[in-house]
């Protein structure tokens, strides 16, 4: 149990120890030193292969994995749904079958129905990371999110973080709540009862409280992660209207003020301003949200560089 | 780690008061050649290089009365043997603050064995720079016929000849609980 990760895959964190988690941050931390060198690129990966294999679209998330995949030499290839097989045809374990014929190293896949890593990492000899499957987990974003937390709070244990937003839909908000009461933070979880389920508060055995509402969430919170609205569920019905969004569960300066006065706010980006956060709490001095996108670089190096190098002990 | 590797304990080379001699004698010997402290860059190696290299700069301090620049380079990232050493070893932080070109960068390890440690901090610091000259310090220099690269140490506090079977093991207060310099014997099998 008190093993650091040794582990090929990273499919999730719900299956991670918190030791495997800390290790794997505390790996992330030396890395942040290589992004701040004149020259950000050193030898490890050398003659390795990275694929990143998106299903979805992504920019943020596809740009960091071939960053941390460059900065440590391996060769990164990014193959993109509409360049893809599948279009024509091709099921997903031929795709995954004829890359692995090429022999990468690791392949980086995200995906729009969850378990899709698990069944590749069956047929691969590759080690496969997730980079987002379905609604079910993100864990390098959760990663990503705990250093930023750690960074500014020197700690998550007794933590309090308010998740607000669409809750059933996120893998986010999976990811963070495995990998937040994994290391003995207390999680509230908020936003329109149609994509809150009471249920919700079973997916972890312990702290994990579904709020009433949002400012119930927020009160007293040490973090706040909001959520970005998936505009494209707009349809579905789940709330009236993005404007009535914004008033009832969008965090405003005024609902952000019960939280602690030193509460950090984070956001996994593409952000919707003025929807799920009001544009002066992104911009103010609490909102961390590009250090969430900075920190996601050292993070994905230490996950390439742990997956990759070397046979699992 | 002896215990973990069934090591026999052959004999005990540096004590203490023999440590002290000979990282004073690697002091002078550093300020002698470079003419005081001026430009002098001192670079401990991950993990037993830096507290060593600690000492070397607090002596340079007391001779010249102006402290050596200093920093650490971890290797780990520049390792020629990753895809060979089982799971990947834990990385920690090169520090390199100050800016190492034009400098007279003096690498400082406990123990030269076959060379490759140096090399990947050779390479390392050439991705930081362009130093103007770079030195290399140890405690102790295993002999020649173990070095698998064309390197060799400039400041030098004991030579040791030494066989494949035997270990150096550079024992700082930092990590251990003496100061001294064994050597052990890896049992036969």
């Amino acid at each position: 149990m008190d093993k650091p990760f040794r582990r090929r895959d990273l499919l999730g964190i719900r299956n991670l120890s918190a030791a495997e988690i800390v290790g794997i941050l505390d790996t992330a931390e030396n890395f942040r030193e290589v992004n701040a060198r004149e020259i950000k690129k050193v030898p490890t990966l050398r003659g390795k292969t990275v694929i990143n294999l998106f299903f979805e679209a992504s920019t943020r998330t596809r740009t960091s994995f071939e960053l941390a995949a460059k900065r440590l030499s391996a060769d990164a290839v990014n193959i993109s749904v509409t360049s893809s097989a599948l279009t024509k045809g091709e099921t997903l374990i031929d795709t995954a079958l004829n890359l692995d014929a090429m022999s990468p190293d690791c392949i980086v896949v995200r995906h729009s129905s969850a378990g899709v890593p698990h069944q590749l990492a069956k047929v691969s000899k590759a080690a496969i990371v997730n980079a987002g499957d379905g609604a079910n987990e993100h864990p390098t974003q959760a990663l990503l999110d705990a250093m930023t937390i750690r960074e500014h709070k020197g700690k998550i244990e007794n933590l309090q973080v308010a998740i607000v937003g669409d809750i059933l839909h996120s893998r986010v908000a999976r990811s963070n709540i495995h990998l937040l009461t994994k290391l003995g933070a207390s999680i509230r979880v908020a936003g329109p009862k149609t994509l809150v389920p009471n249920d919700f508060q079973f997916l972890v055995e312990k702290d994990l409280h579904v709020a009433a509402n949002v400012e119930e969430a927020i009160d007293g919170a040490d973090v706040v992660m909001i959520l970005r609205i998936q505009r494209e569920r707009q349809d579905s019905a789940y709330f009236p209207t993005l404007r009535e969004y914004a008033v009832h569960y969008g965090l405003t300066q005024e609902r952000l003020n019960l939280a602690k006065s030193d509460a950090i706010v984070l956001h996994p980006g593409p952000m919707n301003r003025g929807i799920e956060i009001a544009s002066d709490v992104a911009d103010s001095s609490r909102s961390l949200i590009l250090d969430q996108v900075k920190y996601g670089v050292a993070v994905r190096m230490a996950v390439l560089y742990l997956a990759t190098g070397g046979n699992p002990a | 780690m002896a215990d973990e590797l069934n090591l026999v304990e052959k004999s005990k080379i540096m004590d203490n008061a023999r440590m002290k001699r000979a990282l004073s004698r690697l002091a002078s010997e550093i300020v002698e050649e470079n003419q005081g402290a001026k430009d002098l860059y001192l670079v401990g190696i991950r993990r037993r290089g830096v507290p060593i290299a600690e000492r070397i700069a607090k002596k340079i301090e007391d001779l010249e009365g102006v402290r050596p620049l200093f920093g650490i380079i971890d290797i780990t990232l520049y390792r020629d043997d990753l895809s060979t050493v089982g799971a990947n070893p834990i990385v920690n932080r090169t520090e390199l603050d100050e800016d190492i070109s034009d400098k007279t960068v003096v690498l400082i390890d406990d123990v030269l064995y076959t060379g490759r440690t140096i090399r990947a901090a050779l390479d390392q610091l050439m991705d930081f720079g362009r130093p103007k000259k770079v030195r290399l310090a140890v405690l102790i220099n295993r002999g020649r016929e173990h070095r698998e690269l064309p390197i060799q140490a400039d400041y030098i506090g004991k030579t040791v000849p030494t066989k494949k079977t035997e270990i150096i093991k550079v024992m700082l207060k930092e990590y251990d609980d003496e100061e001294a310099v064994w050597i052990y014997e890896r049992p036969s099998e």
